[in-house]
């Protein structure tokens, strides 16, 4: 129980630590891709110490919400991070929260945010607010059906015992779960507002969706969500990790295996990251109202994989 | 028990050519459409290969090869070229609209597994469970067919279906004999180049490639 604690907090600082380096992975891999010179991998660490280290300026309007907003955020999402497994599957957290929970969560986080945008009342806030719900309402059934996939396979939804099922059972090729995902690659971009549903690097206000929630934050607040976001891209690598390749985490009870862990998770976030910008670099933004007949797709394909899970793997 | 890794990989890329055949029904661009069925070839072909490596079925090795040339090579070079010459890249909308489509292609898939249910008991292969995925095929394309106005998109799509009855000739039976495959091969190299030939004198005549402009053929 101890080791199990220990490795929780463990996995959860790394998650943590890591995240902002995994962000700044991604850019330069999207810079290299466009043929742009690149900011250096630490560069979101850099932006982090010199938001946290600004004065914090706040509508005059703005009520407690607005403040809390950030923090609730971040300790959402720094939760969904000790819930998902990514190095060891020995975690006490996971039991309390099963990937349905995840789901939540995120959705809890995701409401604040939305809350605390048109909470001061601008008119961008208010947009960013609405398409963010139009467009996260439609994630969401998707993503629960993703886990489902997984959970037709391993009998159960909690994240650790898929994990046990898919990496240390007899390999298995499981084509429902390439049905999946695609679906999970198809959300994964709409719950990050990243290409093609949202631009992260947009500076245009009339296209922005999560960026013009959070136009009204500055300094410490601003940099938490900065984190925080910097965090759920970490979090749904390795949620994509821990459901499609997830090979190497340690099983349980194995602390030996912890260090190969650790390097296999690093090369696989390092890959995840370079193929992440390599999909946004190839494709175009989507109009916004293209975007549910988008997410309706990854639907519809996590529904196949469901159905090609009952044809061919029972 | 767990398949053996062959079976397992079949199942795969039967799994990756209904997903190709749902690309297909969402695809808006021809030349994407064009992309995807090559891909769909390839796939194809690829199990097909690996089904005659498994069973030692010798004639299937002809097909996946005439699988290769005419499916992923000759066809998709002769439909870029048809789009180029034509000029006709972009698709108009469907007549129904995409998201529409798919979730009549969804009712699709589960008609279609269920049918294939008790005749893949029946066949005696050992891929007999990928029998549903190849009627599904068959279907979406079907629905590719019916829902899209201009008349190379439904050129694809008929040839899609062609890649689904392959498909599910292969699952069923290990395919059919070398001679038929190869009748129906040259059958419908030779429907590819008279609807080819046929395009040009339909977008002559109406100064278009929509379809629709066909229904009001009577004379005034």
């Amino acid at each position: 129980m101890t080791t199990g604690i220990l490795l929780q907090i463990v996995q959860t600082l790394i998650a943590i630590s890591l995240a902002p380096l995994f962000m700044g992975w991604v850019n330069q891999c999207r810079a290299w891709l466009q043929g742009r010179s690149a900011p250096p991998v630490t560069q979101p660490y850099r932006t982090l110490k010199k938001l946290f280290n600004k004065d914090a300026v706040v509508a005059r309007n703005a009520s407690p919400l607005f403040r809390f907003a950030p923090y609730l955020i971040f300790a959402c999402m720094a939760l969904a991070a000790g819930i998902v497994p990514t190095i060891a599957n020995d975690l006490p957290f996971s039991p309390a929260a099963d990937v349905i929970a995840l789901v939540g969560i995120f959705a809890l986080a995701r409401a604040f945010q939305a809350l605390a945008a048109m909470d001061i009342g601008t008119a961008f806030g208010t947009l960013g607010a609405r398409r963010e719900m139009l467009v996260s309402f439609l994630a969401e059934p998707a993503l629960l059906m993703v886990f489902f996939n997984a959970s037709f396979i391993s009998h159960s939804t909690q994240l650790p015992v898929i994990v046990a099922a898919l990496a240390h059972r007899e390999f298995a090729i499981y084509p429902s779960m390439a049905f999946a995902a695609v679906a999970f690659w198809m959300v994964s971009t709409a719950e990050n507002a990243r290409i093609p549903v949202d631009n992260p690097t947009t500076h245009l206000e009339l296209t922005m969706i999560h960026e013009a929630m959070i136009l009204e934050y500055s300094a410490r607040h601003l940099a938490l969500i900065e984190w925080a976001v910097a965090l759920k891209l970490f979090t749904y690598s390795a949620l994509g990790i821990a459901l499609f390749i997830p090979w190497g985490i340690a099983p349980r009870g194995d602390l030996t295996a912890l260090p190969l862990a650790i390097l296999v998770l690093v090369v696989k976030l390092a890959a995840g990251g370079a193929l992440l910008s390599l999909l946004e670099a190839i494709s175009a933004k989507l109009r916004l109202f293209r975007a549910p007949e988008f997410l309706g797709t990854a639907f519809l394909l996590a529904v196949l994989g469901m159905l090609i899970h009952f044809l061919l793997e029972v | 028990m767990p398949l053996a890794y062959h079976l397992q990989f079949i199942n795969l890329l039967a799994a990756l050519l209904l997903l190709i055949a749902f690309a297909m029904l969402s695809q808006r661009r021809i030349v994407g459409l064009v992309t995807l069925f090559a891909w769909q070839g390839a796939a194809l072909s690829l199990a097909t290969a690996i089904v005659a490596w498994s069973t030692g079925q010798h004639h299937l090795y002809y097909s996946a090869g005439l699988t290769l040339v005419l499916k992923v090579m000759v066809m998709p070079w002769f439909f870029y070229r048809l789009v180029k010459r034509l000029d006709v890249n972009r698709e108009v909308e469907p007549m129904i609209n995409i998201p529409t489509t798919m979730l009549i292609g969804i009712a699709l898939v589960i008609f279609a597994f269920n049918l294939a249910m008790p005749i893949s008991q029946m066949a005696g292969t050992v891929m007999r469970s990928t029998l549903g995925i190849a009627m599904a095929c068959v279907l979406l394309s079907f629905l590719m067919m019916i829902t899209r106005s201009k008349a190379i998109t439904q050129v694809i799509g008929f040839m899609a279906m062609e890649n689904g009855l392959f498909f599910a000739a292969t699952s069923a039976t290990y395919g059919m004999p070398l001679v038929v495959e190869m009748g129906v091969a040259l059958d419908v190299m030779i429907a590819l180049f008279v609807l080819g030939i046929m395009s040009f004198q339909i977008r002559e005549s109406f100064d278009s490639m929509d379809l629709k402009h066909m229904e009001s053929l009577k004379e005034r």
